[in-house]
């Protein structure tokens, strides 16, 4: 058998190592400067639907001290670094998540993370498409608001409609039993459903303002009609999900605030409850500038760059053969 | 039965869904960065052939159904089923019109084919990619003809009309693809 081979051929892999040179040539440019946090925390991720990889340090063989968890995104520590005064920081590094294994996920991926201090989520929109759009061979970059994609691909607004309307929606085009009242789970499917398959033929959008409700990291702000949106976007290429950016939140109380929702939250579904990192809320405390982030997978940009149907094609060796 | 969980799930499973036995097509993991894991799965019902998709919950599982592919011969057709027996046991199975109906124009007595078993009956017959089947009418060979140039019917011994080069004739053995239902070759 041919178990041992890799995944990607050695062609698709000199690609893999020449976009590597390329961003880091794109940072050196901008003069950003390369980080590398650790892989290894004693906090973990609060996402509820962000599962973390255990793991146990020993001070001597096999007797547990204290278990780590592996990052699922460098996020926390490049935000304490910004708040000691970094400026602009990258990280391109591996992260893990754990039970996320198909044609477009690995369990163990790599990101590329930037912040810039001073920027909103449209100017680091600007940089974004500076990066990939070489990259990808293209032109420009269209942005729609989360409104407005739904009102095209579905014909109603999200924000004008009850989470009854939604699951109905989502009935049209979905066979699928479940019962939950929260709204951002039918919306989720909506978009991964129903628009997704529609962008295949889009080269690439920026999806801008998000729901308040799926904030994550991002302040919230009221658009120019009044609502109360998330100053969050993310970049789709060929409907596949490419980046997600924030105008980062910096206010410690909200953050802190946001922390105990998503612990509350994974109760409620019954997953781990896992030590949150009120480090993070220090730092805010201490003062995180003003700054817009986004955490891109690069595995998906060369899968794009080179029209792979799988993320297994363009690393080494995928999880079946880690 | 068993049970199957949606981290499980692979092409070729067969699982009961709304009481039929259906296979997986395709099976794809869906998780937006931020939100809940999917496994959106195209099926196939065994029983109705109808493909759809359907998406699961991560963790979600469902029953697993008692399907079994088997290599059988093609024994006979008494006017109402089609006999298939196990060549080890000898045992027959006896499919009707909708388990052969996709198969029939293909079988030929003591050929090899799949049945599907589902809780040990035939629901699906499934014929080899090729068969090699007798010319029992069509025009009469044009000589020299041999190349190009068009085509015409040709009647087989199973009774399917298949397009031939028009230098075929009767009495000649042909090899067939079932999956197109196009002439192959001579054979």
């Amino acid at each position: 058998m041919s178990e041992w081979r890799p995944s990607a051929t050695i062609e698709n892999l000199r690609h893999r190592a020449q976009l590597f040179n390329h961003i880091r040539e794109f940072f050196k440019q901008l003069d950003v400067l390369e980080v590398d946090t650790p892989v290894m925390s004693q906090c973990a991720v609060s996402d509820p639907f962000i599962d973390s990889f255990e793991l146990n340090y020993c001070p001597v063989v096999g007797i547990t001290e204290q278990t780590h968890y592996l990052q699922t995104s460098p996020e926390y520590a490049m935000k304490r670094l910004l708040a000691a005064g970094s400026g602009a920081i990258y990280q391109m590094s591996k992260v893990f998540r754990n039970g996320e294994y198909g044609s477009r996920h690995n369990p163990e991926f790599t990101m590329l993370e930037w912040y810039q201090p001073g920027y909103d989520d449209h100017q680091l929109m600007d940089e974004v498409e500076a990066l990939v759009l070489p990259i990808l061979g293209l032109n420009s970059i269209e942005r729609i608001t989360y409104s407005d994609l739904f009102m095209r691909y579905l014909g109603f607004r999200p924000e004008q409609v009850g989470v009854d309307r939604l699951v109905a929606e989502t009935k049209k085009h979905v066979d699928i039993t479940l019962q939950d009242d929260d709204p951002d789970t039918w919306l989720n499917l909506l978009i991964s459903h129903v628009i997704e398959p529609q962008l295949k033929t889009v080269a690439a959008i920026f999806v801008t303002e998000y729901p308040a409700s799926q904030a994550a990291l991002a302040k919230v702000r009221k658009n120019s009609v009044g609502e109360w949106v998330a100053a969050r976007f993310e970049l789709f290429v060929n409907g596949v999900e490419l980046a997600n950016g924030y105008h980062e939140l910096t206010d410690p109380q909200e953050q802190q605030k946001r922390l105990q929702i998503d612990q509350t939250h994974r109760e409620r579904l019954q997953l781990p409850q896992r030590p949150l990192d009120y480090r993070l809320v220090e730092a805010l405390e201490a003062g995180l500038p003003d700054c817009a982030g986004v955490a891109l997978g690069v595995d998906r940009l060369l899968m794009l760059a080179l029209n792979a149907d799988s993320i297994a094609e363009v690393i080494p060796f995928d999880y079946s053969k880690a | 039965m068993a049970n199957f969980s949606s981290n499980q799930f692979k092409n070729g499973m067969k699982v009961m869904i709304d009481g039929d036995p259906c296979s997986m097509v395709d099976v794809e993991f869906v998780k937006p960065g931020k939100g809940q894991a999917f496994t959106r799965v195209k099926l196939r019902n065994l029983m109705s052939g109808r493909i759809w998709e359907r998406t699961f919950k991560s963790g979600e599982s469902v029953e697993a159904a008692d399907v079994m592919d088997t290599t059988m011969e093609y024994s006979y057709y008494d006017g109402e089923l089609w006999y298939f027996m196990d060549p080890n046991t000898f045992e027959q199975v006896g499919a009707d019109e909708n388990a052969v109906s996709d198969a029939k124009p293909w079988l030929k007595e003591q050929d090899s084919v799949t049945v599907t078993l589902f809780n040990g009956n035939p629901i699906a017959v499934t014929p080899p990619n090729f068969v090699e089947l007798e010319v029992v009418e069509t025009d009469p060979g044009l000589k020299g003809d041999t190349a190009q140039g068009g085509s015409k019917p040709a009647t087989l011994t199973t009774g399917a009309v298949v397009r031939v080069p028009l230098f075929i004739n009767q009495g000649e053995v042909l090899k067939i693809d079932t999956r197109t239902g196009e002439y192959v070759s001579r054979a």
